[in-house]
Parts: structure tokens; sequence; C-alpha cells
């Protein structure tokens, strides 16, 4: 079985998070670059499915600028046996739309019987990748999986929503996605560092794939304006002299707020 | 010249460096305060394959060499120094045990303890002898086959857990002189072998540190290191440059992280009406310390770069364990002062740093006696 998971790099959830307010992308200077944690535990999925069941084989995809191959190497190091990392001038902003586009055509070039993501990335936090790249590739997608079942020719679990879990199930190929509930990642070890730098790693173009990102019929979504959060403002004390519930009422009435 | 990590070294310390947040110095000012042993954090050790960062690959190791090494000690020691314990002796004994064990030996032993499955430690000191190995009194005679041991052992860490126990015996019979040592691998269940008692001791905490009594313990022959008599001293202390790398680095570990606590502090905490860094006496302490902390990191490298290259290291690791040990002591004291009141109580963790930095100074040659080796060094290259 071949499993190909999809991984990105963020910047650090612990450390600041920026937007360049002249180019409205993600400032990467501001704090360190990582591995999502939920692509870590994406990989972690493909990874014991592999230690089980041997003759598994897992890659990892990312489509990511030039500067992450080192981050894309870490989930070699966790145990990935290959890497392909789409990489492009044309890519820098690319929405939603033209992500899934490339990572669909990718996955049609590696070749897979399961994808595996992250339900949403901790930075751009869009948690609609998956779903889009199985409408692009015409399989069966089940996102939000709580618990992950794999056989040899299906993918079931347990798909949390707000209001009910339900389980569910598709045939292979199929894309899924899964949430924090999975364990966490494993640690590289040394040995790992030292042989992913030996296991392949391909970097491929648009241009590799036949995508235009500049396609006149293609709808992409631009962004027309970024601007800094204003400032927290100190919000309203109601102090209780006896009437602290008639104050309270009427700022949220106010505020439209009930 | 070269003063930076290679990629894989980089990598190395970040992924220990978020290891060493998540899973060990949470647990620390707890775990230390009840003396609870760390049983978790060395589970989690072993999956990440720490136990077998001197074990060769062939051995089923990920041998990381010498600069390697003290990143693993640096950062774990950053989290908490005890923790590091459990590597220390440890990985000394791999070392050894690589480096002069037989190939029967090592493929026996080194397989399991390179995941951990089984731990060692290692057996010098006594009672009555510890800068001067060549004055121990347990003595090993031969029995049939084998070997009989009869003696103690005082200050053996990890002596609870170690299988086989790698034990310092006299087995000559001159009083003095090298070749009269030799060491044996004495097996964790071996009968007349005791963990008398675990130490009180004022840091270090978490980790046992025990006497260990043997009396009358038999070892087949086959467990003499390197199958030769008379080596012991010699297997020792070609193993020592590992083992002041290690502590020089876990020293390193401290110091960071009584320098990283201060620097947080002092930009909280306020005083006449400002943060307490803004007083120029608190920046000088602050400069000093990084200062100093730098220049003991870089003379770890270079003397652990010198073991990778196969060079000899016994001065450099001798001026790196010196410097850097003397700099825990000097940066947990300074951070406690900037720290003040709370510095000195047990709910921060300075008072832990302060209290694990001087054993840095006493353990794998006392400063002392590394002085000696680094001023015999100079002496012996004088014109
Ligand atoms: C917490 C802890 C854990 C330990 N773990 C282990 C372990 O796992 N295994 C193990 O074998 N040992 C262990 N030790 C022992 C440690 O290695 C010894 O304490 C150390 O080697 C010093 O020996 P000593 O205590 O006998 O001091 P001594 O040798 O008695 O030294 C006392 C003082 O005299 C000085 N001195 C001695 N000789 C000279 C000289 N020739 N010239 C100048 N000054 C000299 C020393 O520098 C020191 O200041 C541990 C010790 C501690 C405290």
């Amino acid at each position: 079985m071949k499993i190909v998971v999809l991984i990105k790099e963020v910047p650090d959830t612990y450390g600041e998070r920026k937007l360049n307010i002249e180019t409205g992308l993600a400032d990467r200077g501001a704090s360190e670059a990582v591995l999502d944690e939920i692509g870590e535990r994406s990989v972690e999925v493909a990874l014991s499915h592999a230690d089980a069941h041997p003759g598994t084989e897992v890659v990892v995809l990312s489509m990511a600028p030039e500067g992450s191959a080192a981050t894309i190497r870490k989930g070699l190091a966790m145990g990935a046996g290959s890497a392909v990392h789409v990489v492009d001038p044309g890519l820098v902003g690319a929405d939603t739309g033209l992500t899934a586009e490339v990572l669909a055509a990718a996955l049609r070039r590696v070749g897979f019987d399961l994808v595996i993501g992250g339900n949403v990335s901790t930075d751009g936090s869009g948690g609609v990748l998956p779903a889009m790249i199985a409408e692009l590739l015409d399989v069966p997608s089940a996102t939000s999986l709580n618990a992950v079942e794999i056989t040899e020719d299906r993918v079931s679990g347990e798909r949390a929503s707000d209001a009910a879990t339900m389980r569910v199930s598709a045939t292979l190929p199929a894309v899924i996605s899964v949430t924090e509930r999975l364990p966490e990642g494993r640690f590289p070890n040394f040995k790992g560092i030292m042989a992913a730098k030996k296991k392949p790693f391909e970097t491929v173009t648009l241009a590799d794939l036949g995508i235009d990102p500049e396609a006149p019929e293609a709808s992409r979504s631009i962004v027309i304006g970024v601007s800094e959060k204003p400032p927290r403002e100190a919000g309203v004390k109601i102090v209780d002299e006896g009437d602290a519930g008639e104050q309270l009422a009427e700022f949220l009435a106010q505020n439209r707020l009930v | 010249m070269q003063f930076e990590l290679d990629e894989e070294q980089a990598e190395w310390r970040s992924i220990l460096r978020r290891f060493v947040e998540k899973e060990v110095a949470p647990f620390a000012r707890e775990y230390e305060e009840a003396h609870r042993y760390p049983t978790e954090i060395i589970e989690k050790m072993k999956d990440l394959g720490l136990f077998g960062v001197t074990v060769p690959d062939q051995y089923g190791g990920m041998d990381t060499g010498a600069v390697g090494l003290a990143i693993m000690f640096e950062e774990i020691s950053r989290g908490w120094m005890s923790v590091a314990g459990a590597l220390g002796s440890h990985t000394l004994a791999c070392f050894m045990i690589a480096k002069h064990g037989t190939e029967e030996q090592k493929q026996r032993l080194l397989p399991d303890l390179a995941t951990g499955k089984r731990r060692t430690a290692l057996a010098l000191t006594e009672a009555g002898a510890g800068s001067d190995l060549q004055g121990i009194k347990t003595r090993a005679v031969r029995d049939g086959d084998g070997y009989r041991i009869n003696g103690s052992k005082m200050w053996i860490t990890n002596a609870r857990y170690a299988d086989p126990l790698p034990v310092l015996v006299r087995t000559g019979t001159q009083n003095r002189g090298s070749r009269e040592l030799s060491i044996l691998l004495v097996d964790g269940d071996a009968e007349g072998l005791e963990v008398s008692r675990d130490l009180g001791k004022l840091g270090y905490r978490g980790i046992e540190t025990c006497e260990v009594v043997l009396n009358d313990v038999w070892v087949p022959e086959a467990n003499l290191l390197g199958g030769e008599e008379g080596k012991g001293l010699k297997q020792v202390l070609s193993s020592l440059e590992i083992g002041r790398v290690n502590v020089a680095a876990r020293s390193l570990g401290i110091a960071q992280s009584a320098l990283d606590k201060a620097l947080t502090y002092a930009k909280q905490r306020e005083a006449f009406e400002q943060p307490i860094a803004e007083f120029q006496a608190v920046q000088l302490k602050l400069a000093k310390m990084a200062t100093d902390i730098q220049a003991a990191r870089l003379l770890t490298w270079w003397a652990a770069s010198a073991i990778d290259r196969g060079a000899r290291s016994d001065v450099e690791s001798g001026m790196a364990k010196y410097l850097a040990s003397e700099t825990a002591v000097s940066a947990a004291l300074e951070s406690m002062r900037i720290h003040g009141a709370s510095g000195y109580s047990t709910e921060f963790e300075v008072e832990r740093l302060y209290r694990d930095a001087p054993l840095m100074v006493i353990g794998e040659g006392t400063n002392d006696i590394l002085s000696m080796v680094i001023a015999r060094g100079l002496l012996k290259n004088a014109g």
C-alpha cells in the first residue's frame, strides 16, 4: 500500500505569528518555522500502519517555499520513505483552490492508495484542502477523523462533528483528514536524521505538473487588502451598585449580543 | 575555522530541545521535590534511542559522535540534570565496552544496551578512593573458570538498574601500579551483589546514587572486559575524555537554564518602578553569564570535535569540563541573586540549579585533578 501524507511548514505555534502588511503573506521571519503538528500526527498514522504492515510505502508531500526542504526532511527523519516537494515562484500567495489543484496533480503523479492530511493547519486554518483534493481526484473523502483504521482495501474511522459522531468508511483509493485526537508524532532520533539525508527527495515545479497559476479561466481568490488588527480597547466595567443586572442586559442588547 | 553545528547536528538539537520542553522540564520540579524516579521520562528517552548514542551502528546504536553527545547532554540538563545522569555512566560504559570489549561481549551486550532494554553504569569509586583509583581495595581472585569478587563501591549512580554493572577491581597482587586493575562486568542478578543503600544528596535527586556491596560474587571469565587482566585502569582512562565532554555539556545545560530563567525574570520583575533588567548591576551579571557560557560551549564543542576527528583530547576535554563546571556554579548563583528571594524559594527552579551545579565540579575528575592534567599537558609541550 502507498500512503501519501500531506505536510506543511508553519510558523511555530508557540512563537509570535505575524502577517506582512505589505504583501498580505505570513511573515516567515517572525518566528521559527516548524512542521505543522497536525502534519506530524498524520505522518504518525501512516507510520504506525507501516510498522505493523511491512511493505507499506509512506511518502510525504508538501507544496512549500524553497526554504522548507529541511522541514519536509523531518518527515523523512520520522520514518517516511521518500518526499516530494512542489516548489515554484508562481505559487507565492496561492489560494486554497490553486493549492488543491497543485496537490491533486502531484498526487496523480506520485500515485497513492490513501492520502492523509490534517483536518486544519495551524496557520491558514482553512480546513478545506483534503475535501477539495478528493473532489479533484474523484475519490471518496472522509474528513476530521478522530480514529482511523486502515485495511487492505478500505479506510474507516470515527468522524466527529459539532453535534454527533459517526462511523464512516470508504474504499481505497481515498483521502482522509485527521484531528488532534490522534496520537502525537514520534520524535525522530539521530539515526533517522542521518538516514533522511539519503532518502529520495524529489522537487517538482508547476511546469512538471502542467499547471498554469495564472490561467485566466480559473477562479482564484485575491487578497485586496490587509490591515493591522486594531489594538484591543479597554472593555466596559460594570460595577454592581444594585443595578448590575440591568446594566448587563442593556450592554448585551446594545451590542446585539442577545 | 567553523563554529556552527552542521545541518544534522542542528536538527538533532532542535528535536532534543522540543523533547525536553515537552517531556522533561515540566516534571522536573515536582519529581525532584518528591525524590521520585523519572521512570516515564526514561522510557521516552529509550524510544528516542538516547541510550545508544555511544554504541556503534553495527550493534544497533546510533553513534552520534562526541559533538552529538554534547548536544544531547546539554539539552537534557537544561530541562533537568538528574535525567542526564541516567544516561551518563550508561553511555560511558557502552563506549568502554564498544572500545575494549571482546567481540563476544559486544555482540552479547551492546544491542540491548543501545535500546535501553538493559542498562548499565560504572562502579569505580570506593569510600576510601575516588581521585586515586589505584588505591581501590575491591579485589577479584581467580576461582575456577572465573573470578570471585569481594569489596564495596561508593557513589555509584544507576546502580539499581545496572545489568551488567562494570566494576573496577584489583586482580593483581601489587599495592600500586596501573597493571593491577581490571574491569569485570557483573550481571545485575549475580549472587552476592547488593545495592545496600541510596546515598542522600544535596542535588541530583530523583536518580539513585548508591553504595554497592560485593560479597563473594562470582563472575565467569567471559565477563572480564577485553578478556585480558590488568587493563582496567587503561580502559577506564581512555573513556574519560567522553566522560568529561558529558559533564561539560551537563554543566552548560545547568548554566544555560540559569541564564534563561534570569533573563525572563529580569524583564518581568519590577523594582523602583522599572523592570530590574534596566539596572546596570543586573545587566552586568547577564552579560558575564552569557559570555562565560558561550566560551565554555565553544570549548566543549572544540574538545568534542577533536575526539570525533580521532585526535587526543585529554587537555582539551579537561579544559572544557573545568571551565563549563565552574561556569555552572557561578551562573546558578548569579541567577539566584537576580531572582532575589524567589531564587531562594523552592517554588522556583533556580535553587535546584544551585544544588545541582557543584556536582559538576566534583564528578568525572575533580577540577583540581583536571587542572593537573591540563598543566601536565602544557609542561610536557613547553620548551
Ligand atoms: C552524586 C555523585 C555521583 C557519583 N557517581 C559515580 C558513579 O556513578 N561511579 C563512580 O565510580 N563514582 C561516582 N561518583 C564519585 C566521584 O567520581 C568521586 O567523588 C570523584 O572522583 C572524587 O573522588 P572523592 O570523592 O573520593 O574525592 P577525593 O579523591 O578524596 O578528593 C578530595 C579532595 O582532594 C583533592 N585531591 C585529591 N587528590 C588530589 C591530588 N593528587 N592533587 C590535588 N588535589 C587532590 C580533590 O580535588 C578534592 O578536592 C559520584 C559522586 C557523586 C557525588
